[in-house]
């Protein structure tokens, strides 16, 4: 089995779930309503532990240090998380698109990764893709909800947001260097397949919402090699503060 | 020392954050493994991969073995057998109804639109006029939901 292939896979989901865990995090005691700031909090705690067994099969299968050594004393270059996990929160309407965009991915990656060649990636997908409906149901619901049964301004909040959000969406996509044994060794489907199962199925989730997603745009990309925005320096910094002070602290 | 005596003992070590259920009614016990008196593998899952409550249960699951005098315990956490809510026993399900909270229903397939969190019955009343009002609550298992016939909040249990 590739083990180089099978890192690179798990880093950048894995990377994707820790940052976007920690961005979720932000939204703790000050989300619009009490019952979205227990949601955003309950997936930033979903996410986390997602992120958490991701490295730990890494650890266990292919000779890489414990969770937490890998995700706390990385340096920037070293993540390979995609720059759409990383922008700041900014509103709620971003939010929520981003949170929707996101996990009808993670969808889509976890129930391709059922059939992953890679046992334990396998099992661990079959775990994951429960959890997930939740996240995908929670995000679809608020959609619908601004998008069509809210009013104009909702409307048109939501709308624009989408249209922030989308290059940055499609960039989760960018391929890496071992695309293809990952599809030979039937350890992945490849990005790019991913992408197309992935635009169905928001297409399909976002029909009720009547909010319509933007043709054409160049997707981000760089994350997956190590470039990324001037927002990962600042949120690396503090999601480590305690870990660097004093790495046995339990918290 | 059998397997059975190892469950009986384990009906003794309760979830923390619903402590009137134990880890053998929960389901999240996979397997138990007597190699001899003096030696016992303990397989367990987590509810929720990220639950944050699996360390705890660990260590209670490891000292409740320990007390019926087994020198060597071992307790892996694995996702080998995944955990599901049609894991719960019967008597898990009670507890968890004594707990206040609507004990998740069984299910073959639990589809995108969580149609299965509609109308769940109300542990207050029974009632089935119901309404999920959001698929998260206090802690990663549960969910929020409002009964129209006794006008109540309620806590469930989500099926996954």
């Amino acid at each position: 089995m590739n083990t180089e292939a099978i890192k690179d896979l798990c880093y950048r989901m894995a990377d994707d779930e820790l940052i976007l865990a920690h961005r979720h995090s932000e939204w703790t005691g000050l989300g619009p309503l009490l019952e979205e700031d227990i949601a955003f909090s309950s997936i930033a705690q979903d996410k986390l532990g997602h992120a958490q067994a991701l490295y730990t099969i890494m650890h266990e299968h292919c000779g890489e240090p414990d969770a937490d050594t890998i995700a706390f004393t990385r340096a920037e270059d070293a993540m390979r998380c995609s720059h759409f996990v990383e922008l700041p929160n900014g509103e709620y309407d971003f939010s929520l698109v981003r949170h929707f965009l996101f996990d009808a991915a993670e969808y889509i990656r976890w129930t391709a990764l059922i059939q992953s060649t890679v046992e334990p990636l396998a099992k661990l997908a079959q775990k994951i893709r429960g959890e997930l409906k939740y996240h995908l149901y929670h995000a679809q619901t608020w959609m619908v909800q601004l998008g069509a049964k809210g009013n104009e301004e909702s409307h048109l909040r939501m709308q624009s947001a989408l249209h922030e959000a989308w290059p940055f969406a499609v960039g989760l996509f960018e391929p890496g260097k071992h695309e293809d044994s990952l599809i030979a060794d039937g350890i992945f489907i490849g990005e790019h397949e991913a992408q197309e199962r992935w635009l169905a199925l928001v297409a399909e989730l976002l029909q009720p919402s009547t909010l319509v997603t933007p043709h054409g745009v160049e997707p981000v990309y760089g994350g997956r090699n190590g470039y990324h925005t001037v927002y990962l320096k600042p949120l690396l910094d503090e999601m480590t503060e305690v870990y660097r002070v004093d790495p046995s602290a339990e918290w | 020392m059998t397997e059975a005596e190892i469950y009986t003992a384990l009906q003794s070590v309760y979830d923390p954050e619903i402590p009137t259920i134990s880890v053998v009614d929960m389901g999240i016990i996979t397997n138990v493994e007597v190699r001899n008196d003096n030696d016992v593998r303990i397989t367990m899952t987590p509810t929720f991969v990220g639950c944050p409550a699996i360390d705890y249960m660990r260590r209670d699951v490891e000292s409740a073995v320990m007390g019926l005098g087994i020198a060597n315990v071992t307790v892996d956490v694995t996702f080998d057998s995944p955990w599901t809510t049609n894991r719960i026993s019967e008597k898990g399900k009670a507890a968890l109804l004594k707990h206040g909270l609507a004990p998740p229903e069984h299910f073959e397939t639990l589809t995108l639109s969580l149609d299965v969190l509609n109308n769940v019955a109300c542990p207050l009343c029974g009632s089935r006029n119901t309404e999920l009002k959001s698929p998260f609550g206090p802690t990663l298992c549960r969910s929020l939901h409002y009964c129209n016939a006794c006008s109540q909040a309620f806590e469930g249990f989500k099926p996954l």
